[in-house]
């Protein structure tokens, strides 16, 4: 796939920055992240917090849900497919979905492989935890990088322990040997010294995992993410549609504390949230794809 | 100095262009940060999120209408859908700065956005710049007034009234300055 259509994946990610994309399972759903200013929702049958009550084998969501969907509502919709799963993300890609997310809330189908996504037209986001996994997803073809945090727990820290660490990984690149670095991460050197050199990542840098509350929102956009996802948080709160409303202006106007207050004034209670500790090691989705 | 409304979308690519042709720049979130810009850029991004944070602050709608009487403004794709006239949806803001209809996302979804040369006519001067069309509109109808300003394969993609500008797909996502060169250089 040549440099300048990859340009055009990255170019759907600038499109999406200052915003929230909303996890909706049905249309009504879907609805009401539009209607309260998502800039793209992403379809999916269970929200992380149901899988992770659910348990079982979590797959790519029934196409004829995810298509219900695109046809009813305007902005770009995304959908997952399992860590490797390339015949799933094909899948996706025939259905013309916007944005697919391979992600680590499904259950992993390859554990040594991520899908290479240099052959897709449809753009790649992928969760990272430090900035050795966002270039191997970058390294793959990846569009946009976000942080992993712990989908479905409504608790932010990690989110937050992701979003530093990458941070700091690509500060740490000033004075670093860059070859040792690119040998450390399994990535082609001028790939480090791009992000060495820019300071950034080349792709952009959202933040999700956790996200349930606009001061959470404010928060990930303060430590330098660009957009956030908001997945459980938004419907399993008792107000999704206020709640939805009141994150997306916390993210438009994060810099502005008197803002971020305005909008969580009269919300109801946020979603009960779990803490890490209460989640056994095998269990954490963070865990999965390297 | 030149504004750059950042309630959502790609407002960072439109900067670095302002600093590489030398322009001063400011985000513009509210209507005081609009006071003492020459001009301002609406960027792509969501047209109904940008609509509902728009509607969310009227004072905002209210100072860029003013900014529009004698100031350049310039948007592209949803910045372009957001300043016509009329839109295919009825649910998106318009200024009504451009006496155009555009028609949302009429190329269809991502997998046909794509990377194209447009002619740019300007005066006597015609050049060729790359762009990027990005889920984009296209200009279905345009009204008096409204001057040709880009072509792509027959089709206008971007147009000029009076100091305002539109333009359907990105050239700022490609380093591409001249579109906002013409619009702004020199009227600051």
């Amino acid at each position: 796939m040549s440099k300048e259509s990859f340009k055009v994946k990255v170019g759907l990610a600038e499109m999406l920055k200052g915003g929230v994309i909303m996890d909706v399972t049905n249309l009504e759903q879907a609805k009401i992240a539009e209607d309260a200013g998502a800039v793209s929702v992403m379809a999916l049958e269970r929200i992380p917090s149901d899988i992770r009550k659910d348990g079982g084998v979590a797959r790519m969501s029934n196409p004829h849900m995810i298509k219900e969907i695109q046809d009813n509502v305007s902005i770009p919709v995304m959908a997952k497919c399992r860590i490797g799963h390339f015949a799933e993300a094909q899948i996706l890609e025939a259905l013309e979905v916007d944005f697919i997310d391979e992600s680590e809330v499904l259950t992993t189908a390859d554990e040594h492989a991520h899908v290479d996504k240099h052959p897709f037209k449809v753009p790649f986001v992928c969760g990272a935890r430090d900035l050795g996994e966002a270039l191997r997803r970058i390294n793959e073809g990846a569009a946009l990088i976000r942080t992993k945090g712990e989908a479905g727990s409504g608790n932010i820290v990690e989110a937050v322990r992701h979003m530093k660490m990458i941070t700091s990984q690509i500060i740490e690149l000033k004075d670093a040997d860059l070859s040792k670095k690119a040998e450390e991460f399994r990535v082609p050197l001028d790939l480090v010294e791009e992000v060495a050199k820019n300071q950034k990542l080349t792709v952009p840098n959202f933040a999700a995992g956790g996200i349930a509350t606009p001061a959470d929102a404010s928060l990930m956009m303060q430590l330098g993410a660009e957009t956030v996802f908001v997945g459980s948080g938004i419907f399993k709160s008792q107000d999704p549609s206020e709640r939805a409303h009141a994150i997306v202006k916390a993210v438009t106007h994060f810099k502005s504390a008197k803002d971020v207050l305005t909008a969580s004034y009269d919300l109801k209670d946020a979603m009960k949230g779990i803490l890490m500790s209460d989640i056994p090691e095998d269990e954490k989705f963070s865990n999965r794809g390297d | 100095m030149i504004g750059v409304l950042a309630l959502q979308g790609n407002f960072d690519s439109h900067i670095k262009i302002l600093k590489k042709i030398n322009l001063k720049h400011k985000l513009v979130k509210t209507r005081d940060d609009l006071s003492s810009v020459d001009g301002l850029i609406i960027p792509g991004g969501e047209s109904t999120t940008i609509t509902n944070l728009l509607r969310k602050n009227q004072s905002l709608i209210d100072g860029i209408n003013k900014l529009s009487k004698n100031k350049p403004i310039l948007g592209s794709c949803a910045g372009l859908i957001l300043m016509s006239k009329e839109s295919n949806d009825s649910r998106v803001h318009n200024f009504a700065f451009l006496d155009v209809i555009t028609c949302r996302n009429a190329y269809g979804r991502q997998v046909h956005s794509f990377e194209a040369k447009i002619n740019v006519k300007n005066g006597i001067m015609s050049s060729d710049i790359d762009v990027l069309f990005i889920r984009a509109p296209k200009i279905d109808k345009i009204n008096n007034d409204v001057e040709v300003l880009a072509t792509f394969q027959k089709e206008v993609v971007a147009v000029r009234q009076g100091i305002h500008i539109g333009i359907s797909c990105h050239p700022e996502l490609l380093n591409e300055t001249l579109i906002h060169e013409i619009c702004f250089k020199g009227k600051t």
